[in-house]
């Protein structure tokens, strides 16, 4: 019922590791290229999993207990709630064509 | 189980297990905190940007990417040897422990004399919002919108890798005076957690500040 | 175990004396009484700038003040009241001294954190009596862009800051709590076998951890804009104020079910040991708790109607409102389940908790009207709004906080306060509660704005029947605050289960030694086993009653 008791080795960080850097290598890279609108998505994307492996090997969400990973899981969706039923105002003014609304 | 009479253990706890758990649990509820925390500051960022696109990929190639980029990679490494360094709590290997700690203190001070020098360049090209602020071309008012939220977010992020510095110094102290062991370490993998959550919050803020539009402008 | 003894006893009271045994505590109990001296104080202090409103309001004209002086009474009762009162009221004084006993432990998980909590409490406080002394702030509690980072000449900053400090307060005490019942439950105490006074504050603390921060960084980019003058909501600069508001409601919709929940909480408690039955359909309850507090986040566009955002975010809004009723409504009839054919005495908590389920519903359903949209549009801004979270606040949230005060009060003091002016005052407080508020929903559908010190002749009717219902209030508050300190020194002694009620924390002498509870108990009933509880009694040949 504990926590992570086992070590995780050092070779498995280097890897994680080397992976980030990769990752940021090809955020930079990709940004020149003209993607449209899948840019941000693209960067998003990058970024994301770049959070992933940050938090699942060297935070240890991977191998923790239920109960850490709710709770990791619950604050980034309360961020997705913020972000989104924000924007349905914003994506949706002027859609009536009334001013102000 | 470990040992009840162990000196770390805290008299309202009934065992170290408990105590560990309570403080790990306690730490993860306090950075989703820091989640909604940046998360409003994210909020507005998204609502602008998707108001003024054009003017936030103008303002943004105004930052130097090179800049930025060295030091997503620095914060990368200091977390590499913040992980290292719980690593050789757990090892039980004390001056592994120190050595990395500082390592990570290292690399978090490169981190910050470099934003140093990004800022100082701001203010010197009157990218700075206020009553100074210059922007040449049709979007000046909505890039002074772009640089508002630009300092507020990495200000705010180098607020609190400066407050994590300060804790990576209390506990180089700790492991100094002995305070660690193979059995007793949680303050170190806590800070480690704390650590690694500011590093993902600069992970974002690279993309979303350096990186809008640089096909167009290089 | 009923004990009759009289003899004293080292307890948590007098286990160490001098300030600073009281300053440096580490002890939940005795930070929970710091809690009780300081947020009451505060209300004493929101108390009286509704008095120097409801003055103001006798008569049509804006004679006794002028109109910034008035603006900056009812944004100083509304920071008060909110901030420094309703936030922390149950959760700090009572959720501190109870949930560790309610679970069976020696103390939350963090202690220190806890102390920390008071002292935030206390610095934030004092930035914003600083503001107030210094000439006070007049935004409205809600501090409204760009009038709030441009234009007011008023302490807003100092009442920023003491809000901001005010508010890691309360993510601190939530993120105690929420640590505290995962990790410290006595053996056997499963999670349906808790009190549904610790549910009620789980749900509290999840919102307390996820919304306060989002207020924090508001307060952060508006005191950076108005400090610096640079533009984050500033329309000059192509900021928009509307996203100011998204960001404050987003905290400040669910801070409202932080103010309720707790309250809910209390309400199981009282209504279960004063009808002497296990609360109906506890799951439902349970759940709902967390119902609320998840469904929370989602409703807070409905504050911002006319704020100019976009209709369809408005029916959006609207449409979600309309559920967060829901779990409300299922813990109002599952009380009422509990009362039915129950064996039910009308002590004052019980009083105060008939009182809350009442006015809570009143409140709760004109909460409906202002969840639609079209009706809102017409009374937004209006008295009527006014009216529904003071039925909610005072006729719910605080007559529940009175009714745990007086039936925890033996438990923490161990003294009785007196039934009689405990009875009277709860009757006062009622009737003052409803002459002061009932006519202000009829004063906000004939279209008396709020936040206006002066208004047509034809409204003064109403207005000063809610004065005269305000002074009846007021000392509906005054006689218990007198009763309760006079029962320190001459309160019959109380014994540690009063009430014969069931619960971790009646087993307890009465007050409770510094460490609880000797020996870790161990949970083998049900919460509420009121059959148990009286098969035990009877054993040991007492009456209950």
């Amino acid at each position: 019922m504990a926590e992570h008791e086992h070590v995780i080795k050092p070779k498995t960080y280097l890897l994680v590791f080397t992976a980030l850097i990769a990752l940021t290598i090809a955020t930079t890279l990709v940004s020149y290229v003209d993607l449209g609108a899948l840019s941000v998505a693209v960067a998003l994307v990058i970024a994301v999993t770049t959070m992933l492996l940050v938090a699942l090997f060297f935070m240890h969400v991977y191998y923790s207990r239920r109960l850490t990973q709710l709770v990791v899981a619950g604050g980034l969706l309360w961020l997705v709630i913020l972000l989104l039923l924000t924007m349905t105002d914003i994506a949706t003014r002027g859609w009536l064509g009334v001013p102000g609304k | 189980m470990a040992s009840v009479h162990s000196p770390a253990l805290r008299h309202h706890f009934d065992t170290v297990e408990q105590q560990k758990d309570a403080s790990t649990l306690g730490m993860w509820i306090f950075l989703v905190t820091e989640i909604m925390f940046f998360g409003g500051a994210f909020a507005a960022y998204t609502v602008y940007r998707s108001l003024y696109p054009d003017a936030f990929a103008a303002a943004s190639n105004e930052l130097d990417i090179v800049l930025g980029a060295v030091n997503t990679a620095v914060l990368i490494v200091s977390s590499f040897t913040m992980v290292m360094a719980v690593y050789s709590a757990q090892t039980g290997r004390r001056k592994a422990l120190a050595g990395y700690l500082l390592a990570t203190m290292f690399f978090g001070l490169v981190f910050l004399v470099i934003k140093g020098f990004e800022w100082h360049h701001k203010w010197v090209e009157h990218h700075v919002p206020g009553p100074h602020f210059h922007f040449e071309g049709p979007y000046a008012d909505k890039a002074q919108m772009f640089f508002s939220l630009y300092f507020a977010m990495t200000g705010l992020h180098a607020l609190h890798m400066v407050i994590g510095l300060g804790i990576l110094a209390v506990l180089v102290w700790m492991t100094l005076r002995g305070a660690f062991s193979r059995e007793y370490y949680t303050p170190v993998d806590v800070s480690g957690l704390y650590w690694h959550f500011v590093d993902i919050i600069w992970i974002f803020l690279f993309p979303l500040l350096y990186l809008i539009g640089r096909h167009n402008h290089g | 175990m009923i004990t009759t003894t009289t003899e004293p006893r080292a307890n948590y009271l007098t286990s160490d004396f001098g300030i600073k045994s009281w300053l440096l505590t580490t002890d939940h109990k005795r930070i929970g009484l710091l809690y009780l001296v300081t947020i009451t104080l505060f209300f004493i202090l929101g108390g009286l700038f509704a008095t120097l409103i409801r003055l103001e309001l006798l008569t049509p004209q804006g004679d006794l003040t002028s109109s910034e002086t008035y603006n900056k009474f009812f944004t100083l009762h509304g920071v008060i009241m909110i901030f420094l009162f309703l936030i922390p009221s149950i959760p700090a004084t009572m959720g501190n001294f109870l949930i560790p006993m309610m679970i069976g432990a020696k103390d939350l998980a963090f202690p220190r954190l806890n102390l920390l909590s008071w002292y935030l409490l206390v610095a934030g406080g004092a930035f914003t009596l600083y503001a107030m002394f210094a000439g006070g702030v007049d935004t409205g509690w809600t501090f409204y862009t760009p009038y709030s980072s441009t234009y007011s000449n008023t302490y807003v900053m100092a009442t920023a800051v003491g809000i901001f400090i005010a508010g890691f307060s309360s993510i601190l005490t939530g993120l105690n709590f929420i640590v505290t019942i995962h990790r410290m439950r006595a053996p056997g105490l499963t999670w349906f076998r808790l009190p549904l006074f610790v549910w009620a504050h789980y749900a509290t603390s999840l919102i307390q951890v996820l919304g306060t921060p989002v207020l924090a960084v508001t307060i952060v980019l508006l005191a950076i804009e108005r400090g610096f003058h640079i533009g984050i909501f500033d329309p000059a600069l192509g900021g928009d104020p509307v996203l100011f508001q998204h960001m404050f409601w987003f905290y400040s919709h669910p801070a409202v079910y932080i103010m309720i929940l707790p309250s809910m909480g209390v309400v199981s408690e009282l209504v279960s040991v004063f009808a002497r039955k296990r609360v109906f359909g506890y799951e439902f309850v349970a759940f709902s708790s967390v119902a609320i507090a998840v469904y929370g986040f989602l409703v807070w566009g409905h504050h911002m109607f006319v704020s100019s955002q976009s209709v369809y975010a408005g029916l959006v809004f609207s449409f979600l409102s309309f559920f967060v009723a829901i779990p409300s409504a299922i813990k109002v009839f599952n009380w009422t389940a509990t009362l039915y054919k129950g064996s039910i005495s009308y002590r004052t908590p019980m009083l105060y908790a008939f009182g809350f389920i009442g006015l809570f519903t009143i409140g709760g359903l004109t909460g409906l009207f202002l969840a639609t949209l079209g009706v809102d549009v017409h009374v937004h801004d209006t008295y009527f709004v006014v009216a529904h979270f003071h039925y909610i606040m005072v006729g719910g949230a605080l007559m529940a906080y009175l009714g745990g005060l007086h039936y925890w009060w033996p438990k923490m003091f161990g003294r009785m306060y007196p039934e009689g002016w405990a009875k009277l005052s709860a009757l006062v407080v009622f009737l003052g509660f409803n002459l002061t508020f009932f006519p202000q929903f009829l004063l906000g559908y004939l279209g008396m704005p709020r936040r206006y010190h002066a208004y047509p002749e034809e409204f003064q009717v109403l207005h000063v029947l809610s004065t005269a219902g305000a002074s009846v209030l007021a000392v509906g508050y005054v006689i218990p605050l007198i009763y309760f300190i006079w029962s320190l020194r001459y309160g019959a002694v109380a014994p540690a289960n009063p009430w014969h009620a069931t619960g971790l924390e009646w087993k307890t002498p009465s007050p409770p030694p510094t460490e609880n509870f000797e020996f870790t108990p161990v949970v083998t009933h049900e919460a509420y086993d009121y059959e148990a509880l009286a098969q035990e009694e009877e054993q040991e040949g007492v009456r209950v009653g």
